[in-house]
């Protein structure tokens, strides 16, 4: 693939005795919208992790945009234009869904923190953008009128979208969201697929998912990666994924010949 | 505009009440003024590790140690010559130059501690920094036990008393300012971001690790400097002033007030330094009650006063500690 966005190379990520992820090769162009799918425990967040920065990969490198990040503190990361959501949903609980998506446009300030002891008029139209920005956030993800409630008195839907609000305030290139659709009703994850291609054409963002709802999976990705006991077992179009017979073995065990 | 009137009436109020209120009140009260003061620059500040950041630290009384000490000694090796070089100055002003100076000497070494302390410390996620400050603040304690330099068990005696309402209330009114303000900025939601959840606030572009050492530098200073007005307020300095039950104190305030509640630890401060005194009526009963009364209102209210939130100052107010930077925005 001619200058990925994202490359993974050769990355193996080990626990002990455990290789959670072994040799991973994969690339992910700019624009796409790939699929990283797997059984439970496959290894499939701890991708995530390593991409994130939450683990440094035991070998190998990851580059995004040409510049190599495996072994940056997750914070260089994400400022660095690499943000995600999180399976088991993580929001500040004691801050209000404003202040929530706040948080992550604080690495696009322009006032420090003298000016905000201050108060200088630099600070204050600084904190005007931030806000601005985040509540511009809210209204995408639909979640406007509840910018002033506490993050944790919102629905388990609307705490999903919050976390994709807060993702996106980070301004970011490449968006990880870790299994968006779990525990969504049917009419939810409906909605949540038209919302994934609607702020992925309107911010241009490159996105990989990790989803179990192979409805979602199948509807909105491009290209699918499997993985099983850390090991990629398949790639390719979604056509390809579904007739795939190790990735069928895989999640259904293996096929007892008659 | 409104803002310099705010802190021109503000001046104009310290001054005013430091000159009447030693006048009008008898030197017990005052005294137990001045200590609600002091104990407001404390608590607030140490909400700005344990409230804002959620970092537990238990040496504080450590850090008002060492501004304590440096203060004292800056004034007592220093003061006499620096007021006499400003003859020319009215004595309340110069020696009020005197005391700024040895206040920020204080703040400014108790910070190079907190820093010391706090890099590796808080590099780690957990309750290291917890065990770390108790062995801090017990080391410092030990240490001034064995200076002879600085009157080692014997305390400290003879520093002057320049420590007046007006510094101590000008100190609390600033440092409550400056918690405010950075409480309604990006950078005090990064700090209650990282009390909530760490590992989002990384995974969000907070440099975690810079923001938890600033809460605890900036805390450490302001402890230094409520040790420096300790020192210049009651002209004699001892070490076990500085125990790990002044850091118990300072903690039971910033709990009892809420954690993250400015005005919380205010109130705080001001209810725990008064009802040791208005308790003293029932004698030997007098710790029993108080701790009893501290049992009772945490079981009641286990969130603390205000819990997070803050006491409504009124718009005047308001704005001058700093309430909103700007208007909300609208979708």
């Amino acid at each position: 693939m001619k200058d990925p966005l994202l490359a993974i190379e050769n990355v193996t990520m080990q626990f002990g005795g455990l290789k959670a992820v072994c040799d991973l090769d994969l690339s992910i162009r700019k624009g796409e919208l790939v699929g990283l799918i797997g059984p439970n425990g496959a290894g499939k967040t701890t991708v995530f992790n390593v991409i994130t920065g939450v683990y440094t990969p035991t070998q190998g490198s990851i580059t995004f945009e040409g510049r190599t990040i495996s072994g940056l503190k997750a914070n260089r990361i994400a400022c660095g234009g690499i943000t995600r959501t999180f399976q088991n949903i993580r929001l500040f609980s004691r801050l209000t869904c404003l202040d929530n998506v706040c948080v992550a446009t604080h690495p696009h300030r322009k006032a420090g923190l003298a000016a905000a002891v201050l108060r200088t008029p630099a600070f204050e139209r600084d904190e005007r953008a931030l806000k601005q920005r985040a509540m511009d956030m809210l209204a995408v993800l639909g979640l406007e009128e509840h910018a002033h409630e506490p993050a944790t008195s919102l629905a388990y839907g609307q705490q999903r979208r919050l976390e994709i609000a807060r993702a996106l305030a980070g301004e970011p290139r490449l968006l990880l969201l870790d299994e968006p659709a779990a525990g969504l009703n049917p009419q939810e994850s409906d909605e949540l697929m038209h919302l994934i291609q609607d702020i992925r054409r309107r911010f241009q963002l490159t996105i990989l998912l990790i989803e179990h709802d192979m409805k979602v999976v199948m509807g909105i990705c491009e290209r699918i990666a499997v993985l099983d006991y850390g090991l990629m077992i398949a790639e390719g179009l979604p056509a390809e994924i579904r007739a795939n017979h190790k990735v069928i073995e895989a999640y259904l065990g293996e096929e007892t010949p008659k | 505009m409104k803002r310099g009137l705010a802190l021109a009436a503000t001046l104009l109020a310290l001054v005013a009440l430091n000159v009447v209120l030693p006048r009008v009140t008898n030197p017990y009260h005052f005294q137990v003024l001045m200590l609600i003061g002091i104990n407001i620059v404390l608590a607030v500040s140490l909400n700005l590790v344990n409230g804002f950041t959620g970092q537990f630290s238990i040496g504080h009384a450590g850090f008002m140690a060492v501004g304590a000490y440096t203060s004292a000694m800056f004034t007592l090796k220093l003061g006499a010559p620096l007021a006499a070089s400003w003859g020319f100055l009215p004595p309340p002003v110069a020696q009020g130059l005197v005391l700024l100076m040895a206040l920020v000497a204080g703040g400014l070494l108790a910070a190079a501690a907190g820093y010391i302390v706090g890099l590796p410390s808080l590099r780690l996620r957990g309750d290291y920094l917890a065990i770390v400050t108790l062995g801090f603040g017990e080391i410092i304690r030990v240490l001034i036990l064995n200076i002879d330099a600085i009157g080692a068990a014997r305390g400290l005696p003879g520093i002057p008393q320049y420590s007046t309402f007006f510094w101590v209330f000008g100190t609390a009114v600033l440092v409550i300012v400056v918690a405010r303000r950075i409480a309604t900025s990006t950078h005090g939601r990064a700090l209650f971001a990282i009390r909530d959840d760490e590992v989002a606030a990384e995974a969000l572009g907070v440099d975690t690790t810079r923001y938890k050492v600033l809460a605890f530098v900036l805390g450490a200073f302001f402890a230094g400097v409520a040790g420096g007005l300790f020192a210049h307020f009651l002209s004699y300095l001892n070490p076990s002033s500085f125990t790990f039950l002044k850091s118990i104190e300072v903690i039971a305030m910033v709990v009892l007030g809420g954690m993250g509640s400015i005005t919380g630890s205010v109130l705080a401060a001001i209810v725990l330094t008064l009802l040791p005194e208005v308790l003293r009526s029932v004698k030997e009963l007098r710790m029993v009650i108080y701790s009893l009364m501290l049992i009772v209102l945490m079981i009641t209210r286990p969130q603390g006063l205000m819990g997070t939130r803050e006491l409504d100052l009124g718009p005047w107010f308001g704005r001058w500690f700093g309430r909103a930077a700007a208007k909300e925005p609208r979708a």
